[in-house]
């Protein structure tokens, strides 16, 4: 008999139909990948299994765990069931957990809600469940605070959290977005070997296709709510037929080749030389001196004309610092930032105006960088304040309305608000305030690692076509290897806040040298490999 | 097949909204009794009657009238007009002061932030009621001292509320973006912060509103607020203390005045808060 099996789920909030008939099954001890773009209702789909759904939803179908209807359950029925039956590991480590609770107590509460046991029996529990997902109590006492712990780390107890009652279904939402790839990979090994060796269910929640691949035995696509396609991974993702889904594998994989590796002489845009970024260290004893951290540690990096320069590392390798020192957003505590031959950020505020229009960037996160309450015309207009004398009026309007169509949104939108764009027409928006006083240099920060594989597409090919139009060159920040794949010319890696390679893309990805790159190359998902290793 | 409501919390959105239009009622009520006590009141209250003093509540007067023989409503209408005045002021002067000092704060950080912030903590540290008892009692008591006292205190509460959301909002990628565009940190203060955090002044303002009202009414209670023969509805009160046995009418309605218009601010500041955010779900 089925673990899992949801027949004809239907979810409705109002006037919108979130789930429009779901079934699906899942077998004792297999992993299911359930992939799709956000929106699509993967994660409703997961909540609904624990009627945690929104508010003010109606929902109908039925949901049944083994024998038991959980659609037809009590409110005490289910208690037992959320984190007893099925456990839950949610995406961000960061919020999952009690900052103020010790990692032990957190593990021996879950454990305590679901089984009579005392005090101290739930705590030795607790012990072995953290030492089952890798985090031994010797090098992790269990009076840890979260705080204590690498966003990897963090992942590991709230996994413990999960497992500790053994369930019989764990439903992983995107555990593993948040992470770097070297993390990702170790997550993911530790989650298999974890319902394995319960023989527990997994519901693997995604938007990245290579991880299911490596994951999962069998596969379901979603869209708008409902299942498109599902099967056994290898003969699935072999043979998509829906052309959403066929979509969906084609921009996971990029397929864009590789830009052609340009040895440009051309002069440089920018050139770091001997950067260094250092933070005031923590005294360890009074009679030492605090030893300062170096974030970035004598860093030297030139982007030439036209040409796009991927950096590439893990969080904490001083990726971040590196690029604000570049805009001139850090004090340097060493070496030295020239933008076309002039050292940056200059003495005098005139010089540093006329400097910084050359200079521009595009965040992350498509919904923080922009204040929510302004309008698209204010925001895209704003790096106009680096002129001598901006465009005013009509004719600011009509600057800003030319560049948003240069990046592919309607003239009208100048007159909204950012709220009312989608993830990937605010990146489109924030490319076009960064590209609206010519800039020599764009800095764009993970700018495509929030968005949905499609979108991240289209967006890359926007950056690129823009590039030849108007000669600019990008300095791209991402942990993504299959971003830079696609557009960059050259590779840096980044790690402990140095450069330990430096070369074309071709050369880094195909010829990696250092023991570090190489790591990374290999942690990555990556859909044909997997594919190739299932034989299929 | 089922068809299953999910058990939510309840939908807030009724019961946030009728707090916020009984606390805008209660307020406008208020308000409109100060207007209408600068064009009419049922009586002078300057009239003293001694034949009539001390009568229940009648027709003729429908809140009674004093020991002096004047009429309770006509001193409770023009009552709200110090208490409105006092109460706008102080508040206005923490916004004021307290404001741009806590946006400073959040963008200076280092020194200028321990300087402001830790001279709030000296304000904070005192108690306030007596601290403003010690300035009317040198300054001498008076409206306008009470002001200055009731104010005071409420600096470091805006300037407070002003840095804390301002530092959230500096680690923001718009405020980044605002940098690039080589703005600097007087402009994006002003730009990008202040209107991003204007709900929460509007919420604490409201609250701080009502705080004043009730800190007037306290200063006057024991005569250090608007003096004789200013009515205010503190010095009703202490006033009435001696006759409560007989004429209890005396301390029930400036009591009840007090308290609907603090009740009411409250309200109002609450429903606002929810109102600007909805995500704020504290039935959860």
């Amino acid at each position: 008999m089925a673990l899992l099996r949801i027949e004809d789920l239907r979810l409705r909030i109002g006037e919108a139909e979130l789930l429009k008939g779901v079934s699906l099954e899942v077998e004792p001890g297999e992993t299911l990948g359930l992939v799709g773009e956000s929106g699509s209702g993967k994660s409703i789909t997961a909540l609904s299994i624990l009627r945690l759904s929104p508010p003010g939803a109606t929902m109908s179908g039925r949901i049944l765990l083994g024998d038991q209807d959980l659609t037809a359950a009590g409110e005490a029925e289910m208690r037992a069931v959320r984190g007893g039956q099925v456990g839950v590991v949610f995406q961000e480590p960061m919020t999952a957990l009690n900052p103020l609770m010790r990692i032990g107590d957190q593990v021996a509460e879950s454990i305590a809600l679901h089984r009579r046991v005392g005090r101290a029996e739930a705590t030795a529990q607790a012990a072995r469940a953290l030492e089952r997902v890798g985090l031994p109590a010797s090098r992790f006492p269990l009076d840890r605070y979260p705080h204590e712990l690498s966003g990897g780390q963090r992942q590991r107890v709230a996994i413990a959290m999960a497992m500790a009652v053994k369930p019989r279904l764990l439903i992983a939402d995107e555990p593993t977005t948040a992470l770097d790839v070297t993390t990702q990979a170790q997550i993911l090994d530790l989650l298999r070997d974890l319902v394995r060796e319960d023989g527990a269910g997994l519901i693997l929640i995604t938007h990245d296709l290579a991880v299911v691949a490596e994951m999962a035995d069998r596969v379901a696509i979603m869209r708008q709510g409902e299942i498109v396609e599902q099967g056994p991974t290898g003969v699935l993702l072999r043979g998509l037929t829906h052309p959403y889904a066929r979509k969906l594998a084609e921009d996971a994989v990029l397929a864009s080749a590789a830009p052609p590796a340009r040895v440009s002489d051309d002069a440089p845009v920018m050139e770091a030389r001997g950067v260094v970024r250092a933070y005031p260290g923590r005294r360890t004893s009074p009679w030492r001196r605090a030893q300062p951290f170096r974030a970035v540690d004598g860093v030297s990096l030139t982007v030439r004309v036209g040409e796009t320069v991927g950096l590439v590392g893990e969080s904490g390798s001083g990726k971040s610092t590196l690029l604000r020192a570049v805009l001139g957003l850090e004090a340097l505590q060493g070496g030295e930032v020239r933008l076309d031959g002039a050292s940056f950020p200059p003495a005098s505020p005139a010089e540093a105006r006329r400097l910084r229009r050359k200079i521009q960037a595009v965040f992350q996160d498509p919904f923080g960088s922009f204040d929510p309450r302004w309008r698209v015309e204010d925001l895209v207009a704003e790096p106009f304040h680096l002129l001598e004398r901006p465009p005013m009026g009509a004719a600011r309007r009509a600057a800003v309305q030319a560049m948003l169509e240069r990046v592919g949104l309607p003239p009208d939108a100048s007159d909204r608000y950012p709220h009312q764009f989608s993830g990937g027409q605010r990146q489109r928006i924030a490319i076009a305030r960064a590209l609206i006083t010519e800039p020599r240099l764009v800095v764009l920060d993970e700018a495509v690692s929030a968005l949905d594989v499609t979108v991240r597409a289209q967006v890359l090919e926007l950056l690129a076509r823009l590039s030849q139009e108007l000669g600019v060159s990008y300095l791209f920040v991402t942990h993504d290897l299959g971003v830079v794949r696609a557009i960059c010319h050259r590779v840096a890696v980044m790690q402990g806040g140095r450069i330990v390679e430096e070369g074309t893309t071709d050369d880094v990805f195909l010829r990696p040298r250092h023991a570090y790159t190489q790591s990374l190359l290999s942690a990555t998902p990556n859909l044909e490999r997997a594919l190739a290793a299932r034989g299929a | 097949m089922s068809e299953t409501t999910i058990p939510g919390p309840a939908t807030r959105g009724g019961r946030a909204s009728a707090a916020l239009w009984l606390g805008a009622a209660l307020t406008g009520l208020f308000v409109a009794a100060v207007l209408l006590s600068l064009v009419w009141t049922p009586y002078p209250v300057a009239d003293l009657d001694m034949a009539g003093r001390l009568r229940a509540p009648s027709a003729a007067h429908w809140f009674g009238t004093d020991h002096f023989g004047r009429d309770v409503l006509s001193m409770i209408l023009v009552g709200a007009r110090n208490s409105l005045a006092v109460a706008v002021v102080a508040a206005g002067v923490g916004l004021l002061v307290g404001v741009p000092l806590g946006l400073l704060a959040a963008a200076k950080g280092g020194l200028t932030d321990e300087l402001v912030m830790r001279s709030n903590d000296l304000i904070f540290a005192f108690p306030s009621l007596l601290l403003a008892i010690m300035i009317t009692a040198v300054a001498g008591p008076g409206a306008i001292n009470a002001v200055i006292a009731i104010g005071v205190f409420n600096i470091p509460v805006f300037a407070r509320v002003a840095r804390g959301a301002a530092l959230s909002l500096w680690t923001r990628d718009y405020v980044l973006a605002a940098r690039v565009a080589g703005k600097g940190k007087g402009l994006i203060s002003l730009q990008h912060i202040l209107p991003n955090i204007a709900n929460l002044l509007i919420v604490q303002g409201a609250i701080q509103f009502s705080m004043g009202v009730l800190a007037e009414a306290a200063l006057s209670y024991v005569g250090l607020g608007a003096q004789p023969p200013t009515p205010s509805w503190g010095r009703m009160l202490n006033e009435a203390q001696t006759l409560i046995g007989f004429a209890p009418w005396l301390a029930i309605f400036p009591g009840v005045a007090i308290v609907l218009s603090v009740l009411g601010l409250n309200l109002l500041g609450d429903g606002l808060r929810d109102l600007f955010d909805p995500k704020l779900d504290r039935s959860r």
